[in-house]
């Protein structure tokens, strides 16, 4: 058991979430530990998504969206007035569904975190090799740095996101149904790849498929019609469910 | 069972010649255009025609020289160009990304109305505002310059920079733009390091059909340029009289007699314009597909 076992690294507390007159999110408490991964699994339409945007505050671009409670990374709420955006989104990276590289060349892509926060020249690459590395995709793109990203595989592309990530070194990554477009041997080495990266990083994942939250995760929090039905560790949640939903959804009986 | 296969047969033939209509029309007037301007090259060589520095019609010798017309021509569209592709840009980058979508949904209408106003009221227009206003400003002996043109074709291209440019800037896929966001770039940043490369050849399709609005305008040019055939200095010309290749056109159609020399000049001026607008136009469409093939990547 780590050190790292019981410190708290995000804290949710009693968080609402409208969408217009639609409350997407009711009452969410839940404290994330640091260093793990924590997967929200759940329906869709559940508000696992919309839960794990609250964190970078990536709902800000919606305009009907009105939030109401506190979010607490590190102690700090992130919906405080004198937070900046841009600073928490350093800070919490974030891994889409679909692989949305840039359309610019796969150095690049990684380079643009850096760059737009002003590093210099040698940082920058520093960190672009660094970055695809520590992704594991270094060694497929190490001659062609210099092509554009498009030419990557989909499971090549979605681990230079990964990069591009990296590259800004946050502390928490949200992972927002990584694998859902790949193919069962990219999702494996994206797996691969988050059990690697959950040394240095929190983590948070939005998935749909099962055993792969029973794979990877060491937390899960299981959502359904915008409530936090059971959150706990996944040997629990998987093995020995508190609530009848739980179970109802994690045997497959609805979903 | 095969007359319905011969009631599809006429159908498909009946749409194929509507559709040929356009071709044929198309085909023809290229025939007239380039045969009647041909014709002037019998007693004038085609290199006087287009290294001709002088425009002089009813001198005797006439003289045929295209050099300051198509000057004229370009000098009043550069100047165009320069006014209206960065307002035009402006305005797309905000109706598309910054304003609030009601305020955008507002505007968009005027932009569409600025594109349905006739051509002769824009002259009108410049001739009793701008003109007068270009006179006072810069104290010219005329406010009657490529300036003028420049200033009233820039007004024109705009609501099609401003709508194609719109286009290719809202076409660019949302999760581009959250990616960016998510790395902590703030809206500025991810607008011109993201979304507008991503847009760009939208953009300069946008640009080239500004400029072939701009290069075939007649009526708007004929009324503020001041017409006088001197090939116009870079960049003073700007603030002299010149004359365009279609105003030419349009003043002199009408007093020359059917057949003669001059006749013929006019048409060959024609054709030079018909293929400056087709390259352009070719390689505004090249633009475009490239665009559209970078999306499906």
């Amino acid at each position: 058991m780590s050190k790292n076992e019981n410190i708290t690294n995000i804290k949710i507390e009693n968080l609402d979430l409208w969408y217009g007159e639609k409350q997407a999110l009711k009452d969410i408490s839940i404290d994330i530990p640091k260093n793990k991964v924590t997967a929200l699994i759940g329906p869709s339409g559940c508000g696992k998504s919309t839960f794990l945007r609250c964190l970078n505050r990536m709902n800000d671009l919606v305009r009907i969206c009105r939030i109401e409670g506190d979010v607490l990374i590190d102690e700090q709420n992130i919906y405080g007035k004198d937070v900046d955006v841009v600073d928490l989104r350093k800070r919490v990276g974030m891994v889409f569904q679909k692989p949305n590289p840039f359309p610019m060349s796969i150095y690049d892509n990684v380079a643009y975190g850096p760059r737009i926060h002003g590093l210099s020249k040698s940082e920058v690459d520093e960190r672009v090799h660094k970055a695809l590395e520590d992704a594991a995709l270094m060694d497929e793109v190490r001659d062609r740095l210099n092509d554009k990203a498009f030419s990557l595989s989909g499971g090549q592309q979605q681990r230079l996101c990964i990069a591009r990530t990296l590259a800004v070194k946050p502390e928490i990554i949200l992972f927002d149904e990584p694998c859902s477009a790949l193919d069962p041997i990219s999702t494996s080495k994206i797996e691969d790849l988050i059990l690697e990266l959950k040394k240095d990083y929190t983590i948070v994942i939005v998935t749909h498929n099962m055993q792969q939250a029973a794979r990877i995760s060491d937390h899960t929090a299981f959502f359904l019609l915008g409530e936090l039905i059971e959150f706990g560790r996944t040997k629990h949640i998987f093995e020995d469910p508190q609530i009848k939903s739980t179970e109802d959804y994690i045997t497959g009986r609805f979903g | 069972m095969s007359r319905r296969n011969n009631k599809e047969k006429a159908i498909e033939v009946a749409l194929l010649m509507t559709s040929g209509v356009t071709v044929v029309a198309l085909f023809l007037l290229c025939i007239f255009l380039f045969r009647e301007g041909a014709l002037l090259f019998g007693d004038h060589s085609l290199v006087s025609f287009i290294t001709g520095t002088s425009w002089y019609p009813s001198s005797s010798p006439a003289k045929f020289g295209l050099l300051p017309l198509l000057a004229g021509s370009l000098i009043v569209t550069a100047g165009a160009v320069i006014l209206s592709v960065p307002l035009g840009i402006a305005a797309a980058i905000y109706m598309a990304e910054i304003a609030d979508p009601k305020v955008a949904q507002l505007l968009k209408p005027f932009v569409e109305i600025l594109a349905g106003i006739p051509s002769v009221v824009y002259g009108f227009f410049g001739l009793i505002v701008v003109v007068p206003l270009l006179q006072d400003l810069l104290s010219l002996p005329t406010g009657q310059t490529a300036l003028a043109g420049s200033i009233m074709l820039g007004m024109m291209a705009l609501p099609t920079i401003i709508s194609v440019a719109e286009d290719a800037i809202t076409s660019v896929p949302s999760s581009l733009k959250e990616g960016s966001f998510a790395l902590g770039s703030t809206h500025w940043q991810t607008i011109y390091r993201v979304i507008l490369p991503a847009a760009l050849s939208g953009i300069s399709a946008a640009v080239m059909l500004g400029i072939g609005r701009a290069i075939g305008e007649t009526m708007t040019v004929m009324m503020v340029t001041g017409n006088t055939a001197i090939i116009p200095g870079i960049p003073e010309g700007l603030f002299d009289p010149v004359r365009t290749m279609t105003a030419t056109i349009a003043l002199e159609m009408g007093e020359v007699p059917q057949g003669s020399e001059h006749f013929h000049a006019l048409f060959a001026v024609g054709a030079v314009l018909f293929i400056t607008t087709f390259i352009i136009n070719l390689i505004a469409d090249s633009v475009k597909k490239k665009y559209r093939l970078q999306e499906e990547a």
